[in-house]
């Protein structure tokens, strides 16, 4: 399953690319545009087709990103997801309050993580051990911040806050709380529930 | 040097509203100096008062910087391409000093009070996390800035408008402000018929329509600074206001669509402007499907109205369908819009082939790569699928919106602050052609670098608004962005140097006092290009 390392692989070639085709055209286009030449016919057209692409590319990356990454539809769809394991948090005055020490979790579960604040807007984030980061949201006050992700693989995570809450927040980190393994048993797995 | 005594009211004020400017500039890159020190792991500071500046640092770059340069700028162009008199000089004087001492008042709060609930001010964090003293100051401050902002548009609305010496009606000239004969045009030249010649320059619709955004923008952060205002005083008296009134999610959306007014409807749409005018003014043609351009700045009225939501894809209690039609879809349109932008004006300068490489023609190549780097990263980050992985990340902030205010928007002003320079100081010239190339190179290296580097920081899993203890994983980027941020400081040393010492020190004061024996002085000097 892609998850946000592949992603990231990607889209660091990507843009990376990216920069250095639009650096260099800029820069083939002002050497050119210094050099005495004639103008080609036909540009009202390369005009609209160039307004054609740019909607073309606008509303593609939203089809493609829909298309082939997973946690799209598991989001517009989260209400009516079949979950294996559901986790209650709560945060106040710049505290995780988690369920149990430790949440583990059996590799290949569907999981739904619900989240609420009581005074601030704060954010929830799980990033891995190397400090990427797997998922994030938003956590308002006076609402149920749910999200829901499917853990294909075995590892140790951590949680931080990934909005600003007050100089306070920036303690809002939990090392390697999250525990996504092939061996928990379903008695455990049911504690949790 | 410059001779302060002859210039004109007009070109008096607009060279206030540059000087201090630019001075806020050096501000706010000392203060990005000083947090990436702190990102590299130096312990410079307490997390208060590291916030505290992280508050005062938009708020300084965007208004004290960006939106006085360009008050600058558009209060000379007006009147000057529309042949006008400014309806009120002394309104612009009081505009520039309001705006000033709004934001050295908001850098205050956060620099003695330590206001630090940043540029985004969630609620209720502003209201229930701050002593009342640090609210108050920051709410006073907004408040003069957004009094600033709302002077600034009075003014240009009525100078656009007032009829004292024009013979047109109110009706025709406002379909050309918004650029709706534009779309008029677009459709009588598909049907074969004879086109009309606009009435407004097309800058000018530029500047009134980025002006109406302007205007919306400063009611919305103005409204919110009454209520921090109130909630102010009702702490000095010890019992605070409840919180619960109003509505977390309800907050972000209002807040979040007039702050977005500055972005997505504000920098694009007076940068696009000034793109025009820079292309028409460098080329001496007419812009290559100007008609298009004019609907263009039109449509773009209805985006910018529109995309606010892309603030929010990572908060779950906002309604899907507000996700995907507003965070994605006319989000996406401002790739369409800036690049309907980017095409006109190159096709027009390309048509004027062979042109001298001027200062003003190399920033305004280099305001448009930026904005051609900038705004595909927001549109990828303003996806479902994206946005889950990146919010709040240094992309968001490095190779976004760093890389469209540095680069895009910051080389696009610095274009037309050359392009101006001989006009507001009556043919001052520049001392040094190396130093402007030293700037333009210096400046564009330094910032695509450093916003290249956040963003691969962002992309590795770097929070923007967080502190880091020592010996994070992300010390490399950090370092790179460090060591490219350096080069921007020495860029505007070299500018201000340049500038200063063609003018003079005699010649920079002038701007602001009447000194005793100007007109002597002045006699002796001037230095007609």
């Amino acid at each position: 399953m892609t998850d946000s390392a592949d992603v990231f692989a990607l889209m660091k070639v990507a843009y990376l690319a990216y920069t250095l085709i639009a650096v260099s055209f800029l820069g083939y286009f002002g050497r050119r545009v210094t050099l005495a030449g004639t103008t080609r016919p036909g540009a009202t057209r390369a005009f609209y087709a160039w307004v054609g692409c740019l909607v073309l590319v606008g509303v593609g990356i939203h089809v493609f990103t829909f298309n082939k990454i997973p946690w799209v539809k598991w989001d517009l769809t989260r209400d009516t997801q079949q979950i294996d394991q559901e986790f209650e948090i709560r945060m106040a005055e710049h505290e995780f309050r988690l369920p149990s020490r430790r949440i583990e979790i059996e590799t290949g579960n569907m999981v739904r993580f619900n989240v609420t604040s009581s005074d601030l807007t704060y954010g929830f984030g799980l990033f891995r051990e190397d400090g990427s980061m797997m998922f994030q949201m938003q956590v308002l006050p006076g609402y149920d911040n749910d999200l829901v992700w499917l853990f294909d693989k075995p590892g140790i995570y951590s949680i931080r806050s990934t909005e600003y809450s007050g100089p306070d927040g920036k303690d809002l980190f939990l090392e390697d709380v999250v525990i996504v393994s092939d061996l928990l048993s379903d008695s455990l797995a049911a504690v949790d529930l | 040097m410059l001779d302060a005594s002859r210039l004109t009211p007009l070109q008096r004020v607009s060279l206030r509203f540059a000087v201090i400017s630019l001075l806020f500039y050096g501000l706010c890159i000392m203060e990005g100096m000083i947090m990436r020190g702190q990102q590299i792991s130096f312990d410079l500071m307490e997390a208060d008062h590291y916030f505290a500046l992280m508050g005062a640092h938009p708020m300084v770059g965007i208004f004290g910087s960006s939106f006085m340069l360009v008050f600058g700028a558009f209060y000379f162009l007006v009147p000057t391409l529309m042949k006008k008199s400014l309806y009120s000089q002394k309104l612009a004087e009081i505009n520039w000093i309001t705006m000033a001492v709004g934001v050295v008042t908001v850098w205050l709060a956060g620099f003695v009070f330590r206001y630090a609930a940043l540029y985004t001010n969630y609620w209720p964090l502003p209201v229930t996390e701050f002593k009342p003293i640090s609210l108050l100051v920051f709410a006073t401050g907004n408040i003069l800035i957004m009094t600033g902002v709302m002077i600034f548009c009075y003014n240009i609305f009525a100078t656009v408008f007032h009829r004292s010496d024009t013979e047109e009606p109110m009706g025709p000239l406002l379909k050309s402000a918004v650029g709706l004969d534009g779309f008029v045009n677009v459709y009588r030249r598909w049907r074969g018929e004879k086109v009309e010649e606009p009435l407004m320059p097309l800058p000018i619709v530029a500047i009134f329509r980025g002006t109406i955004d302007t205007l919306l923008d400063a009611l919305v952060l103005g409204g919110i600074s009454i209520v921090f205002l109130i909630h102010a005083v009702f702490l000095f008296t010890g019992e605070p206001l409840p919180t619960t009134w109003f509505d977390a999610l309800v907050y972000k959306n209002i807040y979040w669509w007039g702050l977005d007014l500055i972005a997505d409807g504000l920098v694009l749409i007076y940068v696009a402007g000034t793109w025009y005018l820079l292309a028409g003014l460098i080329s001496g043609r007419k812009l290559f499907m100007e008609n298009v351009a004019r609907a263009a700045l039109l449509v773009e009225l209805v985006v910018s109205w529109n995309v606010w939501a892309h603030h929010l894809l990572a908060d779950q209690a906002q309604w899907n369908w507000m996700k995907i039609l507003s965070g994605e879809m006319v989000t996406a349109f401002e790739l369409v819009t800036s690049g309907i932008a980017i095409f006109v004006t190159l096709k027009t300068l390309h048509d004027a082939r062979p042109l001298k490489m001027t200062p003003q023609l190399k920033f305004l190549l280099g305001g448009i790569l930026g904005f051609s780097l900038g705004v595909p990263a927001g549109i990828i980050q303003a996806d479902l699928g994206m946005n889950r992985i990146l919010h709040n990340t240094q992309w968001v902030i490095g190779a976004h919106a760093h890389m469209q205010l540095l680069i895009g928007l910051g080389m696009t002003l610095y274009a037309a602050l050359y392009a101006l320079f001989p006009m507001l100081t009556n043919d001052t010239p520049l001392k040094s052609r190396f130093l402007t190339n030293f700037h333009f190179w210096a400046h564009l290296i330094g910032g695509i670098g450093m916003s290249v580097c956040m963003g691969f920081a962002g992309m590795d899993g770097m929070l923007r608004r967080t502190m880091y203890g020592a010996d994070h994983p992300f010390q490399p980027e950090m370092i790179g962005a460090a060591i490219f941020g350096s080069l921007m400081v020495v860029a505007y040393l070299a500018m201000m140097y340049n500038i200063i010492s063609s003018i003079g020190p005699r010649g920079l004061l002038g701007i602001f006092v009447d000194l005793p024996d100007a007109g002597e002085q002045g006699a002796e000097s001037a230095t007609p290009a």
